[in-house]
């Protein structure tokens, strides 16, 4: 068995490593512990323990304030459990009940003070739309029309009034049908009957949230359908305690909101890494061979069919597969690409790791070659010997645990928060195609002589362009996501950016590079900032896909550029260093910046414009919007 | 079996109620732990039918007064309808 206590042990446990001070270790078993015994009670002594931990731990803080018509303070504590699995130290704000409206359009309301990043309003259909639920029978078609609208325009002037006081995400719940209709079955054969009119309110409040950045819908009629409505309902808890939802489901409610902010706080997986024996497909290649290992439409393959759709869904996500297994490499390559049942093939993989080595060092090795972090990696295995291993030597990666049965593999998959994504950009759409092409090029820059004959080989052409509607969503997602070639790592929220880009002192540049293997899409952003005859460089960032081949020259070429048409005489820049931006450090010195000063936060560089600049890279071919210019 | 009942709900006191295990005893109650407060006594109803897969009713939580009192409670509701 990989693991040594039992839960009462491991408590024993994390008390005697806390007054070690071994926050580490501590912070693992918690994490065991809450893995293995989630729950109301286990959730007071995981957050008090945090409390403890926080500090010491390199957790992401993140401030959630839950504005509610209900008794949410229940479900609190399993957030904050589940968060911190996540790497995530959640402060949460309960506003008062049904206090929502005062709190979004009052300025000075306590939500405000409490400077959230992210808000959750839950608020239940009687509530917010109480003749809709109540006395529905009573109402004329016309009524009830009116009704809806009026509910419909009061989400659209709470979200506004709430844009204008606050740059925070804003998670919305729709609104649920109700299980029991006044009308009977009546009620299914109109649009204007109860559930129609309130799906016509849940499809305004979409139209509603796209409309404005960082606002997103919670499909809540979704998620109690998936746990069954019947089961989810506690009416007598709603009756004696304002809570609807039945002492079971807690935890999945909080689960839910925990796929809106493991995507907003940044804490996702870029990658999975799959077994295959026995997760991928049913049976041991090996040994049982290309007749005996269960994949295909029949049941038990089935399942695994199921799992592999799941898969290909996350990749058109844009997040990338990898294969990790303890095999031989033509054993498993035939299944991979010969079985007639496998619906994901080798090319569905960036990275494949087939042989006899640890899965730590394998992992390791496929995070260098996607060139992302190990924090980005996120584990799947049948196996919990090789579960263990890799979260007792890597705790960065997310590890996955699979149930026992390989019905449920798919469903786990497609619930784990951490390959949630609020957008989705081309760059996503098109990743494992770009990786693809990437493994070509790194193939072709082996058979040059100088890296200027690999650059010119490469014919790159970099567009140019100011942050735009269509764009910036994607300029968002890169300030969230580039760690390491990102010189000041200042994340921004795509309402943020739209803001800023409304001022003119405020430049923000995309680059979308192209070569003759592919395109990257937009893998870049700048952003300057005017103050008198000085422009500063607020952010500076590179995918680090394309780091090393001249792009970052040709970004900050034409900032320097287009800051001196402009008629500024310096560009300053920060250096400000993090456990990951090391690739980034010299950056401003390689372009001849001269240091101003040096503290204890990180550097600060200066360009002298008015007697230097930064000389475009002649083998990178720019094209702005005004056209192609070389 | 009675032994593990009044110990998963020890061990659910001990958490609620930030105690250590061995501190708390059948006769522990909101008169002798100073943070079983409103809301936490609601976490315990909650723990309670989560973990057991109970419904407890109004009434029933009125009778959760000490830790041997709604250890009491859910004996008799596991027995009464036999999981």
């Amino acid at each position: 068995m990989p693991h040594q206590h039992n839960p009462a042990t491991l408590r024993a446990e994390v008390n005697r490593l806390l007054a070690e001070g071994a926050p580490d270790a501590a912070s693992r078993l918690l994490a065991e512990l809450w893995r293995r015994e989630p729950g109301s009670a286990t959730a007071s002594f995981v957050t008090s323990r945090v409390d403890q931990l926080r500090d010491k731990l390199p957790l992401a803080r993140f401030k959630l304030a839950i504005l509610r018509s209900f008794t949410v303070e229940p479900i609190v504590p399993l957030l904050r459990a589940e968060a911190f699995t996540y790497g995530i130290d959640l402060e949460v704000h309960v506003g008062d009940f049904n206090a929502y409206v005062q709190d979004i359009v009052d300025a000075n309301s306590s939500l405000y003070r409490f400077a959230p990043n992210a808000v959750i309003l839950a608020v239940r259909t009687e509530d917010v739309a109480p003749d809709l639920v109540r006395e529905f029978a009573d109402l004329s078609p016309e009524v009830a029309h009116q009704a809806a609208a009026r509910v419909t325009r009061g989400y659209e002037q709470w979200i506004s009034s709430f844009r204008q006081h606050s740059q925070a995400a804003l998670v919305v719940h729709a609104l649920e049908r109700p299980t029991h209709p006044s009308l009977g079955v009546l009620d299914g054969q109109s649009e204007t009957g109860q559930s129609g009119l309130t799906r016509q309110i849940n499809r305004e409040l979409r139209l509603i949230a796209a409309s404005h950045h960082g606002v997103y819908v919670l499909d809540y009629d979704a998620l109690v359908a998936r746990h069954g409505s019947q089961h989810w309902h506690d009416e007598r808890k709603w009756l004696t305690a304002r809570l609807p939802i039945a002492a079971g489901h807690l935890l999945h409610m909080a689960r839910e909101w925990m796929r809106f902010v493991v995507p907003l706080v940044g804490r996702t997986a870029k990658c999975l890494v799959i077994d295959l024996d026995n997760t991928l497909w049913g049976g041991v290649i090996g040994e049982d061979g290309m007749a005996g290992i269960k994949v295909g439409p029949e049941y038990p393959g089935a399942a695994y069919q199921a799992l592999q759709r799941a898969l290909l869904d996350l990749s058109r996500k844009g997040i990338l597969l990898a294969a990790c297994s303890k095999n031989n490499l033509d054993d498993a390559m035939e299944a991979l690409d010969k079985h007639p049942g496998m619906l994901v093939r080798s090319q569905n993989f960036a990275a494949l790791r087939i042989n006899w080595t640890d899965k730590s060092q394998n992992l390791r090795e496929i995070a260098q070659e996607l060139k992302i972090g190990l924090d980005s990696l996120a584990f799947l295995d049948d196996n919990p010997f090789e579960r263990e291993q890799v979260r007792a030597a890597m705790p960065e990666v997310t590890v996955i645990d699979p149930s026992q049965n390989p019905l449920d593999y798919a469903a786990i998959v497609r619930d784990c928060p951490v390959f949630e994504r609020l957008t989705l950009s081309d760059e996503d759409q098109q990743r494992t195609a770009m990786y693809a092409a990437q493994r070509q090029r790194a193939g072709a820059e082996q058979s040059f002589q100088s890296k200027e004959d690999f650059f010119r080989f490469l014919e790159q052409e970099a567009e140019l362009n100011p942050v735009s509607d269509l764009t910036l969503a994607r300029v968002a997602q890169l300030t969230q996501k580039t760690n390491q070639f990102n010189l000041t790592t200042r994340r921004y929220t795509e309402s943020q950016i739209a803001e800023m880009a409304k001022h003119p002192a405020w430049n923000i540049f995309s680059i979308r590079v192209r070569d003759r293997f592919g395109d990257h899409g937009i893998v870049g952003v700048a952003i300057t900032h005017d103050q008198g005859d000085q422009c500063e460089v607020d952010t500076f960032l590179l995918s680090c896909r394309v780091i090393g081949r001249t792009i970052e020259t040709a970004l900050l070429a034409h900032i320097a550029k287009s800051a001196a048409e402009r008629g500024c005489k310096r560009l300053v820049g920060r250096f400000l260093p993090t456990k990951k931006n090391a690739p980034a450090r010299d950056f401003y010195s390689q372009h001849k910046f001269g240091l101003v000063e040096k503290n204890g936060e990180g550097s600060l560089w200066s360009l002298d414009l008015t007697r230097q600049q930064v000389p475009f890279p002649e083998w990178v071919k720019l094209i702005t919007a005004q056209g192609a210019h070389d | 079996m009675t032994a593990t009942v009044f110990d998963q709900i020890r061990t659910m006191a001990s958490d609620l109620f930030g105690v250590p295990v061995d501190q708390i005893s059948a006769a522990s109650s909101a008169q002798t732990l100073d943070n079983w407060d409103s809301i936490q006594h609601l976490n315990l109803v909650l723990a309670v039918e989560e973990k057991f897969g109970l419904q407890l009713s109004p009434e029933e939580i009125e009778q959760m007064k000490t830790v041997g009192d709604t250890a009491k409670l859910v004996e008799s509701k596991l027995q009464a309808a036999p999981r």
